[in-house]
């Protein structure tokens, strides 16, 4: 490192020198994959307006990011963030938010966003529990670990939320874990630059509340245990659905073109003014 | 940018619903966001005919959460804003009422009151929300809120619910109810140049946020909205003048509470608005909103019989109007409270009036109708005997 410091440090807000995360965080992995990407678009902080909700990951762009960024209340960034789309069409909104933030309390935004196509980027770190809260169940939570508010065992099934966003009308859907920057990079360059819904969903590490109740240990065995269970989308479409159990099927699920929202109410507006 | 030819100058014979549309329309709103409700529709229904031609949007939305959320987006993204529901919209709404209060943000909601609590009688008109909305979000906060009593003032109030909105940096609240929301009457809409219209401040360029003051000023601190490079950091959570989270120091937490407190009660003369006819009355009727009409129906009556009844409304319900209220109770030897629900404003009354005059409340016969101006003078007549 040389004596100006990380080469991405430009886009942190100066005053910032801490974060809150916990040691062994899958946020470090997903923040620098965040502005590689940025970075590698030859974008800079004033092309975006950046939206979270509540939880750790929300904690990425609020306060760490040098840019305009609303730190909203649970579930909600995306609704908040499709405002902010449709008032600045032109700039890049983008949504960093966690698994219980945008598939439980904020679940009807999350399908809603990709229904209507709108042209969000929405970094998803699904780490499969709250972490902020103390470990409690998710929607992501796999069946039948024991959680905080699950002492006996999960008895609820778990959304899959690459498909389910895909299902729901999304433009662009990737996968990706924290034992895959760089793919995880060029998914979120993808997002960006894709006009209409975007999702990159971030299997990430949490080794302080994941890693108590699930015995995976720290944040180097999480990594090993991505490497080991990670199965490409398309090797996944050969293999039956019993030899998938307990794997995270990583990839692209969706890469499409079709109308989105903020440019459609740019072409109703022109088109009623020239009728007017 | 909201088209000039949009403003639909002269008079016409509407809904206070359409009249409501067409003070946002006359107000510049360019950002609408909205979920079907009875008997709030026609406001948004309207809107979405109305707004894309004026060069606006119009969002229907998942829910009424997602309404609220993305108005407060689009106010931040530099949108006039607005939503409109019904009491169960407020319902769903709160949270992030609070929110807005919480990061100071600019934003009309229009409230068409309906017969509650839950589902109730949607197309039945109740003051079901007046103290919801002043005081349902959790935490401790003011709010302005406006009571309109006829369609033409559903035109006029909700132009003045965007000033107030952007010149303070708040939300404003348009109580209606199903009543004026769907009577028709005269509707006057003045000329262009006679609208007047105020507009948010915006910092000065070339500061960043450590080095101005985006929040917690009782003057009102100019609002860094997104786009134009000023890298604002916006949050509802316990946040110091810069809009930095900070939720460890009691010093930062006592001003990130009290200063939009103070922002609105400092300038209350210029926020509170009573309409008074008082003068050498014994009997006071205080009321708001549809009620009102009634009120003055019944102080005309009671003239006739000889009997001494003024009116004091209040046109701002939120701030309280509590020195307004004071000073009628210090005039007139009894007070009565008129308000089509069991009295939710009343205890406010009260608490400013008991120590002057009696203070009685009398809500309309059946509950959900308007109060009879016999019904509320025979209540008069037995009152003073």
């Amino acid at each position: 490192m040389n004596s100006e410091g990380h080469p991405l440090k430009k886009y942190i807000r100066k005053h910032i020198t801490k974060t809150t995360m916990c040691p062994g965080c899958g946020n470090g992995i997903v923040t620098q994959a965040i502005l590689r990407a940025i970075d590698e678009l030859g974008l800079g902080m004033n092309d975006f307006v950046f939206i979270s909700g509540i939880g750790c990951s929300a904690w990425i762009p609020s306060p760490l990011f040098d840019a305009d960024t609303l730190h909203t209340t649970h579930g909600r960034p995306i609704a908040f963030a499709t405002g902010v789309k449709l008032g600045l069409p032109d700039k890049h909104i983008m949504v960093v938010s966690g698994d219980g933030d945008l598939t439980a309390i904020g679940g009807n935004h999350l399908i809603h966003a990709a229904r209507r196509n709108i042209d969000l980027t929405v970094i998803l770190i699904n780490n499969g529990i709250y972490g902020m809260t103390g470990g409690q169940t998710a929607p992501t939570t796999p069946r039948g670990l024991k959680t905080i508010t699950n002492p006996y065992g999960t008895l609820e099934h778990t959304f899959d939320i690459s498909p389910m966003v895909s299902a729901a009308g999304a433009s662009y859907v990737a996968r990706w874990t924290t034992y895959h920057p760089r793919q995880m990079t060029r998914a979120i360059k993808k997002g960006i630059q894709k006009k209409g819904f975007a999702l990159i969903e971030s299997v990430s590490q949490c080794p302080v509340q994941y890693g108590r109740v699930s015995k995976i240990g720290k944040a180097v065995d999480f990594l090993k245990y991505f490497k080991e269970n990670s199965i490409k989308i398309n090797k996944a479409k050969e293999m039956a659905p019993q030899e998938l159990k307990g794997k995270i099927i990583i990839g692209e699920f969706m890469n499409t073109t079709k109308p989105e929202l903020a440019e459609g109410w740019s072409h109703l507006k022109c088109h009623l003014e020239e009728r007017h | 940018m909201v088209h000039k030819t949009s403003v639909l100058t002269g008079t016409h014979f509407e809904m206070g619903n359409w009249a409501c549309a067409e003070g946002a329309i006359a107000s510049g709103c360019t950002f609408v966001a909205g979920y079907p409700i009875t008997p709030a529709s026609e406001v948004v229904n309207r809107l979405a005919e109305r707004i894309p031609k004026a060069g606006g949007i119009f969002l229907q939305t998942e829910d009424e959460i997602s309404a609220i959320c993305s108005a407060i987006g689009a106010s931040w993204a530099g949108c006039i804003s607005m939503t409109a529901t019904s009491g169960p919209g407020i319902s769903l709404m709160q949270e992030n009422i609070g929110f807005a209060v919480a990061t100071e943000t600019p934003l009309v909601i229009i409230d068409v009151q309906r017969f509650g609590p839950s589902t109730g009688v949607p197309s039945v008109g109740l003051a079901g929300d007046m103290v919801q909305v002043a005081r349902g979000s959790h935490g401790d906060y003011q709010i302005i809120a406006l009571c309109p009593e006829s369609p033409q003032e559903m035109f006029d109030l909700t132009i003045q619910a965007f000033n107030l909105a952007e010149k303070y940096r708040v939300p404003v609240f348009l109580m209606a109810d199903a009543f004026i929301g769907h009577m028709r009457e005269q509707v006057v809409i003045p000329s262009e140049e006679d609208i007047i219209i105020e507009s948010r401040k915006i910092p000065d360029h070339g500061l960043g946020p450590m080095e101005r003051q985006d929040f917690l000023d009782v003057d009102v601190a100019p609002m860094p909205i997104f786009g134009l490079g000023y890298r604002a950091h916006v949050t509802s959570s316990c946040h110091d003048e810069h809009g930095m989270r900070n939720l460890s120091d009691p010093s930062v937490m006592h001003r990130y509470l009290i200063r939009p407190i103070e922002k609105i009660l400092k300038y209350r003369e210029d926020i509170i608005q009573i309409q008074a006819d008082y003068l050498e009355a014994k009997v006071g009727l205080v009321t708001y909103g549809t009620v009102s009409r009634s009120a003055r129906a019944a102080a005309n009556l009671a003239k006739q019989r000889g009997l001494k009844v003024g009116t004091l409304r209040m046109i701002t319900c939120w701030p309280f109007p509590d020195k307004e209220i004071r000073q009628m109770a210090e005039t007139v030897d009894y007070m009565l409270v008129l308000e089509n629900n069991n009295g939710q404003i009343y205890p406010y009354v009260k608490a400013e009036a008991v120590h002057a005059c009696r203070v009685d409340f009398l809500r309309p016969q059946t509950l959900g109708q308007i109060h009879e101006p016999d019904y509320i003078l025979a209540y008069i007549e037995e009152m003073i005997k």
